[in-house]
């Protein structure tokens, strides 16, 4: 059996160890026949595997009283260790849960332990549940999706990602050296075919500065809304964006099985910059 | 084969192996005490190197993996790199004194990494070069380099404070205490790669251009650069100029051994991140992209490679959304 007093293993949550420590002692006292110690009433991560006591907070905050679970079924893949907190890479996939639990509506994602918890909100509409992007992380923290389905029940995936931090009080690259005027909103996008089997993959980046507003004198300034409309003017998928997602996002999506264009994308920041872009496969 | 003949057989592999410094020496460093238990092995004449550990920074290491070295001649003793902390440019001190009995004449630093710089701090009284472009970077970047490796290393740094070089170093030919040294500037590992061939003894102080059995570090690297650097240092090696080289992570040793694990490390690297962003593959799927086996033994793998594939990666994607672009259309 692990000895609870072992250091605690470098990249987890020290609460993480503190946790099963109370639950070991727990089970001590209960298999030595004393007063059974109330695990649930000490936990105070609300079972979250990850240790966080932020966990709590968030799940009222952005799933309210809806029914939830924890699922292996939501991926959610970061690096280890975050070299560059201004980008670090986040990888979701949904799919296995689409196809168990029937399709889904949205896919919020957050990070605890950031000042601005909020990352983006992603409806996969006609595409697959699939999206990379990067985002600033001020301190090592879990990073969630949480999944809603069309019956209304949440699915919480998540990773924990270590950083030095730092990310989100630092003016990015084109801030700090004025270029971010003349490039604002302009559009770069290539399609690639088959990366995920019969996949219609979507590579965009957006030229926009994404102020965080926690850096001094510069208030938050950044895209909020992204839809791409397919050839028939239907839309593909919806995005909204927060303040922690990485300057010039670079955002890829699977459009799915055959995905023809031309495609538009629309959008805006939230001083009402427009975005609008066309394009073909 | 005789018994006999299979020890000596064993004792000569030994020997070999021990020459040419590849025996990996368990470092016996003491967190408690703080003892980096620096011992400096003579490789060459009047040249000695102190062998860091081949691995990536850590406390159980006490962030010593760097290979500093001193060259002891009747001029007096010039030491290269300083390692990564006061203590360790202390330590160093002591133990050169220890080793040889002439006086300190400079200290030089072969690039801007802190592992190359910051036991300065034990050096306030004798001169301590750098290539300029050195210098400056070790100016812009030092206190982010102390809070890293603070973090990184914790107690090892009590009292560590980032001293850059003090005086510019012009690359060239020089005769010191009777060797024929030679300063080189190269780029590609960082924008200003110090290099110093002791033509007296065939020894290259080959900076952070060359690594053995461990994976490059690239955080300043320009890979194209770089790799015709390595070219250069292969020509020395081939035409006999160089006998023995010293990288600065890694085992010491002869012939090209390390120039071409760190030519095939750069070409390949260059090739996976070119052909990923060909294919579309965004950076979380490359960073988890299965690593070739002839790999799998170098140290500090998954680090390294997680931390160069971040810092270059995004080049290639934007290069490849830039240069082939989508027939976009404007917006109506």
């Amino acid at each position: 059996m692990t000895d609870p007093y072992l250091p605690m293993r470098s990249g987890r949550d020290p609460l993480c160890t503190r946790r099963d420590a109370l639950q070991r002692v727990g089970m001590a006292a209960w298999v030595a026949g004393l007063t059974p110690w109330p695990v649930q009433a000490q936990d105070q991560t609300g079972g979250d595997p990850l240790g966080s006591m932020q966990w709590p907070v968030i799940q009222r905050k952005f799933m309210g009283q809806e029914a939830w679970r924890f699922t292996d079924e939501v991926i959610v893949k970061g690096p280890e260790f975050a070299e560059d907190a201004m980008n670090v890479p986040i990888w979701l996939d949904a799919r296995a849960l689409q196809r168990s639990a029937g399709p889904i509506e949205r896919i919020v994602v957050v990070a605890d332990r950031n000042p601005i918890q909020h990352i983006l909100d992603f409806e996969p509409l006609n595409s697959w549940p699939v999206l990379a992007f990067r985002l600033r992380m001020e301190q090592g923290s879990p990073v969630r999706a949480l999944v809603r389905t069309r019956d209304g029940r949440w699915h919480v995936g998540q990773t924990w990602v270590n950083a030095a931090g730092g990310g989100c009080t630092v003016p990015g690259a084109s801030r700090a050296d004025g270029s971010w005027s003349r490039t604002l909103n302009q559009v770069q996008a290539r399609v690639f075919r088959n990366v995920l089997d019969g996949g219609t993959r979507l590579r965009l980046r957006i030229m926009h500065p994404m102020d965080t507003g926690l850096v001094g004198g510069i208030p938050a300034f950044h895209i909020e809304q992204l839809e791409l409309r397919d050839a028939q003017d239907r839309p593909s998928w919806r995005l909204h964006l927060h303040e922690p997602v990485s300057e010039n996002p670079l955002l890829t999506l699977e459009l799915g099985d055959g995905a023809q264009g031309p495609w538009q994308l629309v959008g805006r920041d939230n001083n009402g910059n427009r975005i609008d872009e066309r394009f073909k496969a | 084969m005789s018994r006999r003949a299979v020890w000596a057989w064993r004792l000569a592999g030994l020997a070999v192996f021990s020459v040419l410094g590849c025996a990996r020496v368990a470092l016996a460093v003491d967190p408690a005490t703080g003892d980096y238990q620096l011992k400096p092995r003579q490789i060459a004449a009047q040249t000695w190197v102190i062998e860091g550990a081949v691995e990536d920074f850590s406390r159980a290491n006490g962030c010593n993996i760097i290979n500093t070295a001193f060259v002891a001649t009747d001029e007096g003793v010039l030491i290269i790199n300083t390692g990564p902390s006061w203590r360790y440019g202390q330590q160093q001190r002591a133990a050169m004194a220890r080793t040889v009995p002439q006086p300190l004449n400079q200290v030089v630093n072969l690039n801007l990494h802190p592992d190359y710089f910051f036991g300065n701090q034990a050096y306030a009284d004798v001169p301590v070069l750098a290539l300029g472009g050195s210098r400056a970077g070790m100016q812009a970047e030092g206190k982010a380099y102390e809070d890293n490796l603070y973090r990184l290393c914790g107690d090892w740094m009590k009292g560590s404070e980032s001293t850059p070089a003090r005086q510019t170093l012009m690359p060239g030919p020089v005769v010191f205490g009777g060797h024929r040294l030679e300063w080189v500037r190269l780029q590609g590992h960082t924008a200003d790669d110090l290099l110093l061939i002791d033509h007296s003894t065939g020894v290259l102080f080959a900076g952070g251009l060359v690594f053995a059995d461990r994976v490059p570090t690239l955080p300043h690297a320009k890979l194209a650069d770089w790799i015709a650097s390595l070219r250069t240092v292969a020509s020395w090696i081939d035409q006999g100029t160089v006998r023995t080289v010293v990288p600065s992570h890694g085992p010491v040793h002869s012939g090209r051994y390390g120039v071409d694990q760190t030519l095939d490390w750069l070409q390949w690297l260059h090739q996976r991140l070119h052909s990923s962003a060909s294919q579309g593959l965004d950076l979380s799927e490359v960073l988890r992209l299965p690593m070739p086996e002839r790999f799998s033994r170098w140290a500090a793998l998954s680090a390294e490679y997680a931390r160069s594939v971040t810092y270059l990666y995004p080049q290639y994607e934007t290069d490849q959304l830039t240069s082939q672009p989508v027939q976009a259309e404007p917006g109506r």
